[in-house]
């Protein structure tokens, strides 16, 4: 080495010149990445096809709301914040990173940085060393219980860069304590950041010293950049990598479920040999990119009511073990290692049918990593090969000879309505279809809320009707549960009556039988749930509501309602609109609601759990304050009325569906007559 | 192994609201959903885990309509290897023997190591799988519950005794078992299976074809007749038990102990 500084292409390190040296470990690195990636991506184009190119604009939005903007990461305040800050700086640094790779190779990117960039670049790389020794701190001392135990390879990853930061550090300290030195011009660098805490300790070495730092800095950061660029893909960090791609490639319906195969009409489903995820290339190149970019944060889990209820299901566990799997299947070096199968091998069958997809991981996830869509093509394939649970078999029957999972009569489906609501026989005889959907036609308790949904409609003077012995279930739990077939004949059956019986408009109450009309039909009438309707005459005095004078109220916000459609705002208007009503919000609300336990075929699983979701739901009402629960779905009504009496709160809670609730507190007398 | 499961079409109980017609000689059919009875289809299912283990095939037989094609095609679509409608106009009004005699015949037609029957079906007789058995000369077990291939053509089963114990046996192959539910977890049948056997051809074979010894078969050789239905009133054995919770719950224990419903 040699008294020069200036050049770090020019220096000799040992008997190579650092031109050479650096061209090679440049050449190196990129190679080894470059094999890394290729191999990762290996398995991705072996999988499914999976359609992710179209509404480039939507998809560049997503870009800038949740990769650049961060978006969902406040909701976690401190590490959401510490996230950010690392995010940000890394952006800011990147051109700075690819400077002092290029000096290593050439002279004319050495020199003077100085202004007001280099002061930027600085204060974020002391940034992003202070967050890293934050989150090593945090990770060593005051972990939260959602990271579970792996907490080896974050600190490693995370001491990694707080390394490379210091390198830079250190470089520049060590180059403005040698100009320092020599007197030559002063170099300015930014009071308290990395390079001038650098250059205060480093003043008084000598100048040798300062240039065999600065070489020395170059170096430690040249190899500490190739080593975690390289060793990225095999951990939680290829996020770096890939979440631009699993962010601009996120799914961009809500709702839906995507269909068995991308690509594949459902005319010639009985042309595809095996349906659904039963080994790894099975899941769509999307799904396995999802895998790669889950960063084991475990917010997912965290806010997983099955996963609260002690039931064997975590999402995050699932990616991470699924991504372990992948690795394994399709390793960077030697043979494939792993022939486990998915189903009954890396998941237990329980672990896959413990999902009420609710949704709450999706809302959670701040890379967009779906899971729904996961399992449910992991139940089509557990139910292809003949596995569904026992539970189901009798519903499923049921639902495929009667079109209801009680195994109740077709020509009993009306009799909830007491002859009171017509029944509508084709023909444009009505301008609304009221879409019951099973609970609500044959549960004894949950007739109540179809009754009172076709008393809300008549009093709004609406020409409606059912479509009574010749509706099906909506299916839209079949479908999730994974029997796409049958669900196709429910839908076929429903979508055929609801043409022919030639309505402009569809009202349920039921969020489920929403959701699927809205989502999983197609070209259906415009779908409304009755919230949205009764909002709006509540909006413009169509409706008016008695007053009530007792009671704490709170509005439990079902899944398909809330999270899987955005109404959230329409049933609370309703609320605030009943006189001397008082309503407290439980914290888990809105987009964090809490499922109760699941709709459809899940009112049939039992799953194994230490506790009932819908008993951990009431206790959250009760912390609250509140003493009646307003729901807005008839499943949540049946789990939410069991788990008051499981919780042992009968007496000092009750469960009303908010149709029911305006049903009793409506003006009589207002508008037309009451029908049933 | 080749083994033939003999299944009938009947009733779902959990579909169906059961109501007698009329004439008061059978329940009314016009708005009933059928599937395989119960204990059938998880004799389908242990024939297709033995043969799963040990190769072979299993072949579904049953004997009725064209209307019991159905239960033939969701049974293949679990797995079965073939199935065959039995259907001559003459087995009207058949009972057990003349059912089991149908049977015998196609049996004798083919070579079956293992003949499997559901316990009862609808009627709740449960008498052909040990009269074919009979009329074949072959050995017959009842209320199967566990199956388990020796060595030199014999079998160890497992049956439900009294009082909820199970004893153990060997058994001679070729024989007939007669299956209970809980044997094992028969698998799913969804749309899709259905809909990929729904054209396949099934073979329908009739009395002459199959050799019947037609002088046990039809209503005329019935020697057992159904002459009439009737609902049992509703009796007064309820009893309410009144009190808190703890007290009602503790008076069902002392009651379910009594009753021996509880060990």
């Amino acid at each position: 080495m040699q008294e020069s500084i200036d050049s770090i292409a020019g220096a000799w390190f040992w008997l190579i010149r650092g031109r050479d040296l650096f061209l090679f470990l440049h050449l190196l690195g990129l190679a080894c990445f470059g094999y890394i990636v290729t191999r990762r991506l290996t398995p991705l184009l072996r999988a499914q096809r999976d359609f992710r190119f179209d509404r480039p604009l939507a998809r560049l939005g997503k870009v800038l709301q949740f990769w650049l903007a961060q978006w969902r990461h406040p909701r976690y305040r401190f590490a959401g914040t510490i996230h950010i800050l690392i995010f940000a700086g890394f952006l800011l640094l990147a051109s700075r990173a690819f400077a002092v790779l290029a000096m290593g190779i050439s002279d004319r990117f050495a020199g003077e940085s100085g202004g007001l960039y280099s002061a930027i670049r600085d204060y974020a790389s002391t940034v992003v060393f202070l967050c890293m020794a934050i989150a090593i701190v945090r990770r060593l001392a005051f972990a939260p219980a959602r990271y579970g135990r792996r907490s080896a390879d974050a600190i490693f990853l995370l001491a990694l860069i707080a390394i490379l930061m210091a390198a830079d550090g250190a470089f520049e300290g060590s180059l403005a304590a040698f100009h320092a030195r020599q007197g030559g011009a002063a170099m300015l660098l930014p009071p308290l950041s990395l390079p001038w805490l650098f250059k205060a300790v480093f003043a008084s070495a000598t100048l040798m010293a300062l240039v065999n730092l600065h070489l020395g800095a170059y170096l430690t950061h040249e190899v500490t950049f190739f080593f975690l660029l390289c060793y990225r893909p095999f951990g939680i960090q290829f996020h770096v990598e890939t979440s631009l791609f699993a962010i601009y490639f996120s799914k961009l319906d809500r709702g839906t479920v995507k269909p068995v195969r991308w690509g594949v009409a459902d005319e010639q489903l009985d042309a595809v040999p095996s349906f659904g995820v039963k080994k790894i290339e099975d899941f769509t190149w999307k799904h396995l990119l999802d895998f790669y970019s889950c960063a084991d944060c475990g917010r997912c889990a965290d806010h997983c009511p099955a996963n609260a209820a002690g039931r064997p299901l975590s999402p995050r566990a699932l990616s991470i073990k699924t991504r372990d799997y992948l690795f394994r299947h399709y390793p960077v070096f030697g043979a494939s290692t792993d022939g486990m199968p998915l189903a009954g091998g890396l998941y237990s069958e329980d672990e896959l049918w413990s999902c009420t997809t609710c949704g709450a991981c999706e809302a959670e996830c701040p890379l967009l990593v779906e899971y729904i869509d996961k399992i449910v093509d992991l139940r089509r394939g557990l139910v292809d090969d003949g596995k569904a649970p026992q539970a189901l078999h009798k519903p499923l029957k049921s639902l495929e000879s009667r079109g209801n999972p009680f195994g109740k009569m077709e020509k009993k489906r009306a009799d909830w309505a007491q002859g009171a609501v017509r029944i509508l026989n084709g023909g444009g005889s009505a301008d609304t279809l009221y879409f019951v959907d099973s609970i609500t036609s044959y549960d004894d308790r949950i007739q109540s809320i179809g009754r009172a949904t076709a008393r809300i409609l008549a009093s709004l003077g609406e020409n409606f009707g059912i479509l009574g012995a010749k509706e099906r279930d909506s299916g839209h739990d079949v479908r999730r549960f994974g029997e796409e077939m049958l669900f196709q004949a429910l839908r076929d059956h429903n979508a055929e009556n609801i043409r022919a019986s030639g309505v402009r408009r569809i009202v349920t109450a039921d969020p489920h039988a929403y959701n699927a009309l809205k989502h999983d039909y197609k070209d259906m009438p415009r779908v409304e749930h009755v919230s949205q309707a009764i909002a709006r005459a509540v909006s413009t005095g169509q409706i008016r509501l008695n007053a009530v004078e007792n009671g704490v109220f709170t509005y439990h916000d079902p899944c398909y309602l809330g999270r899987h459609n955005g109404i959230y705002d329409d049933p609370r208007e309703v609320l605030d609109a009943i006189p001397g009503l008082h309503r407290v919000e439980m914290p888990r609300c809105r987009d964090r609601s809490f499922c109760c336990g699941g709709g459809g075929l899940a009112l049939f699983y039992e799953a194994k759990e230490e506790q009932r979701m819908g008993v951990l739901r009431v206790r959250m009402a009760a912390d609250a304050g509140a003493s009646v629960v307003v729901t807005a779905c008839p499943f949540c009504m049946v789990n939410i009325e069991d788990a008051i009496k499981v919780a042992g709160l009968e007496g000092q809670m009750t469960a009303i569906d908010l149709a029911e609730l305006v049903d009793r507190q409506m003006v009589v007398g207002h508008a037309s007559a009451c029908p049933v | 192994m080749e083994i033939l499961v003999c299944i009938k079409r009947v009733p779902d109980t959990s579909e169906n609201e059961i109501q007698i017609e009329g004439a008061g000689t059978d329940i009314a059919r016009d708005d009933l959903v059928y599937s395989v009875n119960e204990p059938d289809n998880y004799a389908v299912e242990e024939a297709l885990q033995i043969v799963g283990r040990t190769g072979g095939s299993v072949t579904v037989v049953t004997v009725g309509g064209e209307e019991d094609e159905e239960v033939l095609r969701r049974e293949m679509a679990m797995g079965a290897t073939r199935g065959v409608l039995i259907s001559d106009d003459s087995f009207q009004g058949s009972d057990g023997r003349g059912i089991a005699a149908i049977l015998k015949a196609f049996v004798q037609r083919g070579h079956y190591d293992l003949i499997l029957t559901g316990v009862q079906a609808d009627g709740g007789c449960a008498q052909v799988g040990g009269m074919l058995a009979a009329l074949l000369d072959y050995p017959f077990a009842s209320l199967v519950t566990s199956i388990e291939v020796l060595e030199g053509r014999k079998l160890k089963i497992g049956r439900e005794i009294e009082g909820g114990g199970k004893e153990i046996n060997a058994i001679d192959l070729p024989c007939v078992l007669s299956i209970q539910t809980g044997i094992n977890e028969p698998r799913y049948v969804g749309m899709r299976g259905i809909r990929q056997i729904a054209s396949v051809p099934i073979p329908t074979l009739g009395a002459a074809e199959l050799g019947v010894e037609t002088e046990l078969v039809g209503a005329i050789a019935a020697k057992v007749k159904r002459t009439g239905y009737f609902v049992p009133a509703a009796g007064k054995g309820a009893e309410m038990l009144a009190g808190s919770r703890e007290e009602v719950v503790e008076k069902l224990m002392d009651l379910l102990k009594a009753k021996g419903g509880l060990n």
